[in-house]
């Protein structure tokens, strides 16, 4: 478990070593606060909430996220590191979680700081800091989830390219299955039980209870079973492919 | 003796290629093992097999008696290992890059600053500590590599082609720091270049499709050469034709070649049935007509001759217009 620390800081202080960590960070509170006030229409809602706020993050994180996990296994097959790394004394699992929590922790402090946002909602009003603070924390649990599909897919190419958009479209049938699109399109055509079932697997049937303050252990229990189920994935995959 | 890395029946397939067929090793405390062979030979597979890297198809490897599949963190402890090509984090200081390995060789204190400042000194790397590894030079990203194999003072080195890319000092520094650690751990290194041979390994193996074809001290593989126990000598051209027809009228001798050299002299060399050592008869010869001989020599035969034959197969009949061999070793000599 020591061992996860270490790898978890070397690859936290790559993000911070490049501009890469910075650029994303900016991107994503720009974009985050542009969708809140236009498309989110946060004052003229008159509410004291952060509904506008949260609700976008779904469809932020779909293209933003894969622009994080994709290095993370790729790089290291592109440019041969991966052969010293998986020769250190370092357990497989821990060399997949520590990468992993790297990303996640860079996520979250990209989350943390939108703060402003938080202190804006409180000055302006008086929200409900617990549905707020669920709605963080689910958040942060679909960014985990996003980033596990993300670690598996970029250990399964060399090319960051391919990895991005194939993490882009396999985390847009994770979200898009519980749109109202998808459930009415199947809603037709099969039973009741598997448009429940396909809409069971969305990212955003769970996150829209999280945000709504409606907090349930199985919406957690699904984002941690998912961010697991897609690591054991990624432990596969890069024992498959390392030497390719 | 402990046997410190040994493989069994180790074969490696990629599809339908069968990269490695077959290597069994064992490699002692104290030896240094020199893996030679062409390109695409199998070293490098065999090397990754042996580090754990690779699994291989059939076979197995343990260091210090660990099975690398089995025990891999216990065999990964006991192993440095230089990767071919040398790869390193590129963004990453050459410090901090060190510090993750002690880390994650579970270093930690006092020791792991100790231990890098110690395999720091030996690559001399201190000028450049502070430096991102994108930004150093080929030979002192080939040092930093090293650097980190030997952070942990293991037992076992595995280097893949540790001076490829380094200028004749850095090569010859590289070499004395393989010899000084010679003594108490157990080294493996691939190479092309076969004078790395002569100068550490106490042990070579030749490797060919996959398969090892030669295996002993430098020596006993020079030994191997058709130029062992060959004589060569320099005469002016007028009087060539006259001692090679001389040579050859010796029954030890088995045949004679004949090279120009770029100066208008022309070298003789005469090669002996069954290996015979007919340096003195030729030297008796020699005094015996005054022939203006400007140098006789006694051939210990070549490595790289020797590797050029097993690797391709190829056995030139002593004799026929020596190409390639004598003449490339003057050159490399000059």
């Amino acid at each position: 478990m020591r061992n996860v620390g270490t790898v978890m800081m070397r690859e936290l202080g790559g993000y911070f070593a490049t501009p890469v960590a910075y650029v994303f960070i900016v991107i994503f509170l720009a974009l985050a606060s542009a969708l809140t006030f236009y498309l989110g229409y946060f004052f003229e809602r008159g509410q004291a909430d952060l509904q506008p706020f949260f609700m976008f993050h779904p469809w932020l994180y779909l293209f933003l996220i894969p622009a994080i996990s994709m290095r993370l296994w790729s790089e290291e097959r592109k440019s041969g590191t991966i052969e010293l790394f998986l020769t250190l004394p370092i357990t497989l699992p821990a060399a997949v979680i520590g990468k992993f929590l790297a990303a996640w922790v860079f996520a979250g402090i990209a989350l943390a700081l939108t703060f402003p946002l938080w202190i804006t909602v409180n000055y302006l009003g008086e929200p409900d800091n617990g549905v707020i603070l669920a709605s963080y924390i689910g958040s942060f649990l679909m960014a985990g989830g996003y980033l596990a599909i993300g670690s598996c897919l970029s250990a399964l190419t060399k090319n960051q390219v391919i990895a991005f958009v194939l993490t882009v479209a396999v985390c847009f049938l994770f979200t898009v299955s519980g749109s109202e699109v998808v459930v009415s399109f199947f809603g037709d055509l099969a039973s009741r039980t598997v448009v429940e079932i396909i809409a069971a697997f969305s990212f955003l049937t769970h996150f829209n209870q999280i945000i709504k303050g409606v907090i349930d252990a199985r919406d957690i229990v699904f984002y941690l079973a998912v961010i697991a189920v897609w690591l054991f994935a990624t432990v596969v995959v890069v024992d498959l492919k390392k030497a390719d | 003796m402990v046997e410190m890395i040994a493989t069994r029946d180790l074969v490696k397939r990629f599809g339908p290629i069968e990269a490695v067929r077959g290597v069994s090793l064992s490699v002692k405390r104290g030896e240094v093992l020199g893996f030679l062979g062409p390109n695409g030979a199998g070293k490098s597979t065999t090397m990754k097999m042996i580090t754990g890297f690779l699994r291989p198809t059939s076979g197995s490897a343990s260091i210090c008696g660990f099975d690398v599949l089995d025990q891999p963190i216990e065999a990964k402890r006991r192993l440095g290992y230089l990767p071919e090509g040398a790869p390193l984090y590129p963004d990453m200081t050459a410090h901090a890059f060190l510090r993750f390995v002690a880390s994650a060789r579970g270093l930690s204190g006092a020791e792991k600053e100790k231990r890098i400042e110690a395999a720091v000194e030996r690559t001399h790397l201190e000028d450049v500590l502070r430096q991102p590894i994108e930004t150093l030079s080929k030979g002192f990203k080939r040092r930093v590599g090293l650097a980190q194999a030997l952070l942990h003072d293991p037992e076992v080195l595995i280097l893949d082609e540790p001076t490829d890319g380094l200028d004749p000092n850095q090569k010859f520094e590289v070499r004395s720091l393989i010899n000084q650690m010679a003594p108490d751990k157990a080294i493996v290194i691939s190479t092309h270049i076969l004078e790395e041979v002569d100068a550490v390994c106490t042990r070579a193996v030749i490797i060919a499709g996959g398969r090892v074809v030669a295996d002993g001290t430098p020596g006993e593989l020079a030994a191997r050469s058709r130029y062992h126990n060959a004589v060569s000598l320099v005469v002016p051209p007028d009087l060539a034709d006259s001692v090679v027809g001389a040579l050859a009228g010796l029954t030890a001798v088995a045949s004679v070649d004949k090279t120009p050299r770029p100066d208008g002299t022309v070298k003789l060399t005469a090669f002996p049935k069954d290996g015979a050592n007919i340096y003195g008869r030729i030297n008796q010869l020699v005094e015996a007509h005054s022939w203006p001989v400007g140098e006789l020599r006694g051939e210990t035969g070549y490595l790289d001759d020797v590797f050029r034959s097993i690797t391709t197969g190829e056995q030139r009949p002593p004799g026929t217009t020596a190409a390639g061999a004598p003449s490339d070793r003057e050159a490399a000599h000059a």
